[in-house]
């Protein structure tokens, strides 16, 4: 989309080729990302159809509902003939985190319509939002900022649809040689690629004692039902990185919180 | 695909849409004072560390497990050491997934 076209709408063409840059940049940054799930979502694939799930509604839960930690503990449950609503109820617990992710999200897309707002929430992963809050912060002033929310977005859920249905395939063939998916611990790439993302982020005192503080929350709250001890860590991390911060006030040189390096090659937020 | 599967996967994304969606379509009606901006700036690194830190340390009868057989927690806090060092996502999936299969043998 170059600029040199006769077509009598320069403007347009400009819009729409900026548009396509942010699209652009929101998959490239979350590309990183994809290397981490895309095991993940395999062996949510194998786990599934060997659970017990139809392989229709296991690619239909990764299209509908596309939230990996979720699927995979539905999955689990449902090899323990767990019921309906109780799978769904601690669905809604597993992904109440998100609806943290809203807050910080809003001020930056608070402009825009209906028809934008439902489909990016559809879409909100843990993934996709710490890639755009990220940019978000750098770039206060960007444009087009749903489009790279998209771009993020979409790169997320068909990488995630296409290793939903290699896994169910591996799983269909794996139940017929006697293998059990979880052998290899491929799912381990996913609590690699948060280490991955986290632990560059740990720039001050109050940073750590957030982190400190969830894991040990979760840790302690891991018997709590329904993962209920994954929103009480949340919030526990929360309160006690910002109690810290009131100790240990941050010398902020802009709105960050976390030491800054000078490059922008974020490499640790899946920006390359 | 039976009436059940349905019911299960319709209710799934019925919650986790409703999740997403709700305080991102609320959160734009109203202004948030500079305290809660602050607040804010831990969701993220408090739901990494809670996902994280059972993934490392909790065996699968719920217990954990602080010692060097761990290969989970070996494995993690060497990823740790790389992305610390490298600030490096790739390598410290390599080098974190290495060390879990290395630690089995």
């Amino acid at each position: 989309m170059s600029a040199s076209t006769e077509l009598a709408h320069p403007d347009d063409s400009a819009l729409a080729d900026s548009r396509g840059r942010a699209f652009g940049a929101g998959v490239r940054a979350t590309l990183p990302l994809l290397v981490g799930t895309s095991p993940f979502g395999m062996v949510f694939g194998a786990v599934a159809v060997q659970s017990g799930l139809s392989p229709a509604a296991t690619q239909a839960m990764s299209a509908l509902v596309f939230a990996g930690s979720a699927q995979f503990i539905a999955a689990g449950l449902v090899a323990t003939g767990a019921g309906t609503a109780l799978i769904v109820l601690t669905t809604l617990i597993v992904n109440l985190r998100h609806a943290l992710y809203g807050l910080p999200l809003a001020p930056h897309l608070r402009h825009l319509p209906q028809r934008w707002l439902a489909p990016l929430a559809f879409w909100l992963t843990d993934e996709t939002f710490l890639v755009v809050i990220e940019h978000y912060r750098q770039r206060q002033n960007g444009a087009h900022k749903q489009w790279y929310f998209l771009g993020s977005a979409l790169a997320m859920y068909v990488n995630w649809q296409i290793w939903t249905y290699v896994g169910m395939r591996a799983g269909q063939a794996g139940t017929a040689l006697g293998l059990d998916p979880r052998a290899w611990g491929l799912e381990f790439a996913l609590p690699l690629t948060f280490i991955g993302m986290l632990v560059p982020a740990l720039g001050n005192r109050p940073m750590v004692a957030c982190v400190a503080a969830a894991g040990l929350t979760a840790l302690l709250g891991a018997e709590l039902p329904h993962q209920l001890g994954l929103m009480a860590a949340a919030l526990v991390g929360v309160v006690v990185g910002f109690g810290a911060e009131l100790r240990w006030p941050i010398d902020e040189g802009g709105a960050e919180p976390t030491d800054r390096q000078p490059s922008d090659s974020e490499v640790g937020h899946g920006q390359s | 695909m039976g009436s059940r599967e349905w019911w299960l996967i319709g209710g799934m994304a019925l919650v986790t849409f409703s999740a997403r969606y709700v305080p991102l379509a609320l959160a734009g009606r109203v202004t948030l004072p500079a305290v809660g901006l602050r607040l804010l700036r831990y969701i993220p690194p408090a739901v990494l560390a809670a996902i994280i830190a059972p993934g490392l340390v909790l065996q699968e009868d719920g217990g954990p497990d602080w010692s060097l057989h761990n290969s989970r927690l070996v494995a993690g806090l060497a990823a740790a050491v790389v992305a610390w060092r490298t600030r490096n996502l790739l390598l410290t999936l390599v080098v974190g997934m290495a060390f879990l299969w290395l630690w089995r043998l």
